[in-house]
C-alpha cells in the first residue's frame, strides 16, 4: 500500500455541550481519493475545518507526513501541504480572476514580502497562473473581477486556486455544487487527473452519488460527528448504516 | 521608463491623468508660477499632505486597517527633527539623524501596537491607536522641558535651507535663496516617497495586502500569515508618515502639538483619503490638493462672494468668511454622496 500522508487521531471538537466531531481516527494515503459522506450536520465540513486549522481541536491530533500539525495556524498548515477549497465560495471579490490565482502561487513561492519589485514583473508566477486558468477553462475571463463572475465560474476558480496551490492534501468541499451540467465534468475530470498523479491524497465531501461512484476509492461516513463506516465504496454504499445514515433516517432503527 | 516609475499603475482615466499632470506641474514650479510666501507655503503643505495621506491609504485603503495614530507618527517624525536640531550642532547631520530616528521610532511604535492588537481583530488596532495617540498628545504637551509643551519648539535648520542663504540673483523674478532650496527638498522628498509607496502597493507584498483587505480568512488559508502582513503594512505606513512629518518640520522650522499632533489633522487625513478615493494612491494626490487649497483659500473666495452679493438679503451672511467650515462640511457631504468611491474611483468609472 502507498504511504500515509494524513492522519487524524481521536480528532474531537465540542461547541459548548455539542460534540460536532467525535473521536474520528482515520488515515489517508497517497494516490487515494476518499469521499466523505453523511447527512447535513454530520460534521463533514467541521472535520475539514479541524484538518485545515480554521477551528482548533478540543482533543486529538492531526498528523501530516507523520508530523503533528494540530497546534499550527492555518497558514502554517497550508505551507506544509494542506490545501482546501471551500464550500461557500470564498475568494478575493474585487481582484481579477488572474490575480486570485496569482496570489496563491505567489504564496507558495514565498514572495509575499517582496516589496520593491512590480508584481507583474514575475512572469514565472503569472505564466503558471495562466496555465492553471487554461486547465479550468477560465482563461478568457482572467481580467474579470471575481465579483462579476457567474456562480459556476466562481466555483471553478475555487478549484483552480486549490490546483494552483498544489498541496499534498487536496480537500474539496462539494466542488460541483451549483455548477451547470456542462461545467461540472470539467472540474470532475481535473480531480480525476489529480488522483492519477498518485503522490497526493484527495478528500472530497460530496452529495452526488454518481460522482462518488466514479471517483472514490474509499468512502467514510460521518454520522452525528462520529465515524459510522469506512471502506470500499461498493460495500459501504450497500451497507445498511449508509443507507440509513445517508438518507437521514434514524440510525437506531437499523 | 515612465510606466516603470509609476510601477505599472497608470491613472487609467484621461481626465485623471490631465489633473495629475497639472498638479505635478503646479507643484514642481510653484515658486515660479505662484510667487509669494503664502502660496509657496500652501504648495509645500500640499506636497507633505499628499505623502501623509498616501501613507495612510496604504493601511486604510489597501490593507483595510483603521488607524487613528497617523498624526502621532507624523508628529514623531516632526519632533524627531525638532529635537535633533535643538540639541545637536546646526547642520545637515542633525536633520538626517532626526529624520531617521523619527522614522525608526514610528515604525517601532507601529510594530508594538500591531503586535498587541492586530493579532486579535483589526478593530482593536483602531481602538488602541486612538488611545495611544491621545496619550502621546497629552504627554507631548505636558513634558514641556523636552518638547516645549503647548508652545512647541523653534529651532535652527542648516543655513542653506533658510531665506538668509542667497546664491545667484533672481530667476524669472524669484529670488534664489535657501527657502527655494528648502521647497525643493520637500517637493522631491515627497515625490520620491510617493513613488516608493506606489511601488510598494504594486509589489507582490501590495497584492497580499489587497487580498487581506478583500478576505483575510482566505488569505490565511492560501498560506499568508495575515498578522505579519498587517503589522508590516502598519510599520511602513508609520515610517513614511514620520518622514512626511520630518519634511514638515524642516519646512516650518517649528513644531507644536497643534501643528503636527492634533486630532483635527487626523480627521483631515481621513477626509482626504475618502474624498480622493481609497486604495488608489492617486486619490491622496487629489484629496490632499483639494483639501489644502480649500483650507487656505475658501475663506478668501467667500469674502469675494459675500462682497459681490452685498445688496441681496441673507446671502452675504451665508457666504460670510466665518462660515467657511460649514461650506467645507457641505462640500464633503456632497462629494462623499456623489462619489462614494472617491474622485479617482468616479473618474475611472467614466472612462
Amino acid at each position: 500500500m502507498s504511504r500515509v500522508l494524513l492522519q487524524t487521531h481521536d480528532l474531537t471538537v465540542r461547541f459548548g455541550g455539542h460534540v460536532a466531531v467525535d473521536h474520528v481516527s482515520c488515515s489517508f494515503r497517497a494516490g487515494e481519493l476518499t469521499a466523505i459522506v453523511g447527512p447535513n450536520g454530520a460534521g463533514k465540513t467541521t472535520y475539514f475545518n479541524l484538518i485545515s486549522g480554521q477551528i482548533p481541536a478540543s482533543e486529538g491530533k492531526v498528523e501530516l507526513n507523520g508530523r503533528d500539525i494540530t497546534r499550527m495556524s492555518v497558514s502554517q498548515r497550508c505551507e506544509r501541504g494542506i490545501g482546501r477549497a471551500f464550500q461557500l465560495t470564498n475568494l478575493f471579490p474585487n481582484l481579477s480572476v488572474l490575480e486570485n490565482v496569482r496570489l496563491v502561487i505567489q504564496a507558495k513561492a514565498k514572495m509575499g514580502f517582496n516589496l520593491f519589485s512590480m508584481a507583474e514583473s514575475h512572469s514565472e508566477v503569472t505564466d503558471r497562473a495562466i496555465s492553471v486558468l487554461e486547465k479550468v477553462r477560465l482563461y478568457d475571463l482572467r481580467e474579470q473581477k471575481v465579483s462579476e463572475l457567474s456562480h459556476g465560474n466562481q466555483r471553478k476558480l475555487e478549484v483552480a486556486m486549490l490546483i494552483a496551490l498544489d498541496p499534498l492534501v487536496y480537500m474539496f468541499d462539494e466542488p460541483t455544487a451549483g455548477m451547470s451540467v456542462d461545467e461540472a465534468p470539467v472540474v470532475l475530470d481535473l480531480i480525476a487527473e489529480l488522483k492519477a498523479e498518485k503522490d497526493r491524497t484527495i478528500l472530497l465531501v460530496e452529495h452526488k452519488m454518481d460522482v462518488i461512484r466514479t471517483l472514490a476509492d474509499r468512502i467514510i461516513v460521518l454520522h452525528n460527528g462520529a465515524l459510522a463506516a469506512d471502506g470500499d465504496p461498493a460495500e459501504v454504499m450497500a451497507s445498511d448504516v449508509v443507507q440509513e445514515a445517508y438518507m437521514g433516517k434514524e440510525l437506531e432503527d437499523v | 521608463m515612465l510606466v516603470k516609475l509609476l510601477s505599472g499603475d497608470l491613472p487609467r482615466s484621461k481626465l485623471l491623468t490631465a489633473i495629475l499632470v497639472a498638479i505635478l506641474i503646479c507643484l514642481a514650479f510653484a515658486p515660479f508660477l505662484f510667487p509669494g510666501i503664502r502660496s509657496v507655503d500652501t504648495a509645500a503643505r500640499i506636497c507633505i499632505f499628499i505623502l501623509l495621506v498616501a501613507s495612510y491609504d496604504l493601511v486604510l485603503g489597501y490593507t483595510g486597517i483603521v488607524s487613528f495614530a497617523h498624526t502621532m507618527f507624523f508628529g514623531i517624525g516632526a519632533y524627531g527633527v525638532a529635537l535633533a536640531c535643538s540639541h545637536m550642532e546646526r547642520g545637515f547631520g542633525a536633520l538626517i539623524v532626526g529624520t531617521l530616528s523619527g522614522a525608526v521610532v514610528a515604525a517601532l511604535a507601529a510594530f508594538l501596537i500591531g503586535l498587541f492588537s492586530l493579532r486579535v481583530r483589526a478593530i482593536f488596532f483602531a481602538m488602541i491607536t486612538l488611545a495611544v495617540a491621545s496619550a502621546v498628545a497629552v504627554l507631548v504637551s505636558q513634558l514641556s522641558g523636552l518638547t516645549g509643551g503647548e508652545d512647541g519648539l523653534n529651532y535652527k535648520i542648516p543655513r542653506e535651507l533658510t531665506p538668509a542663504f542667497k546664491f545667484g540673483g533672481e530667476l524669472l523674478g524669484v529670488k534664489l535663496n535657501g527657502k527655494l532650496l528648502n521647497y525643493y527638498v520637500v517637493f522631491f522628498g515627497a515625490l520620491m516617497l510617493f513613488l516608493l509607496l506606489l511601488r510598494i502597493v504594486n509589489s507582490p507584498f501590495g497584492r497580499v495586502l489587497q487580498a487581506i483587505r478583500e478576505n483575510d480568512f482566505r488569505a490565511e488559508a492560501v498560506g499568508y500569515r495575515v498578522i505579519a502582513y498587517r503589522t508590516g503594512a502598519a510599520c511602513i505606513s508609520a515610517a513614511i508618515a514620520a518622514l512626511a512629518g520630518s519634511l514638515y518640520a524642516i519646512w516650518l522650522r517649528y513644531v507644536g502639538p497643534d501643528t503636527v499632533l492634533s486630532f483635527e489633522i487626523m480627521v483631515d487625513i481621513l477626509l482626504m483619503v475618502v474624498i480622493g478615493g481609497m486604495g488608489t494612491m492617486y486619490g491622496a494626490v487629489i484629496g490632499a490638493t483639494l483639501f489644502v487649497v480649500a483650507q487656505n483659500y475658501l475663506q478668501e473666495l467667500m469674502q469675494v462672494a459675500s462682497g459681490a452679493v452685498e445688496s441681496v438679503p441673507l446671502l452675504p451672511d451665508l457666504l460670510s468668511p466665518d462660515r467657511w467650515l460649514m461650506w467645507l462640511g457641505i462640500l464633503f457631504i456632497l462629494s462623499v454622496y456623489f462619489f462614494p468611491t472617491g474622485i479617482v474611483g468616479r473618474l475611472r468609472q467614466d472612462d
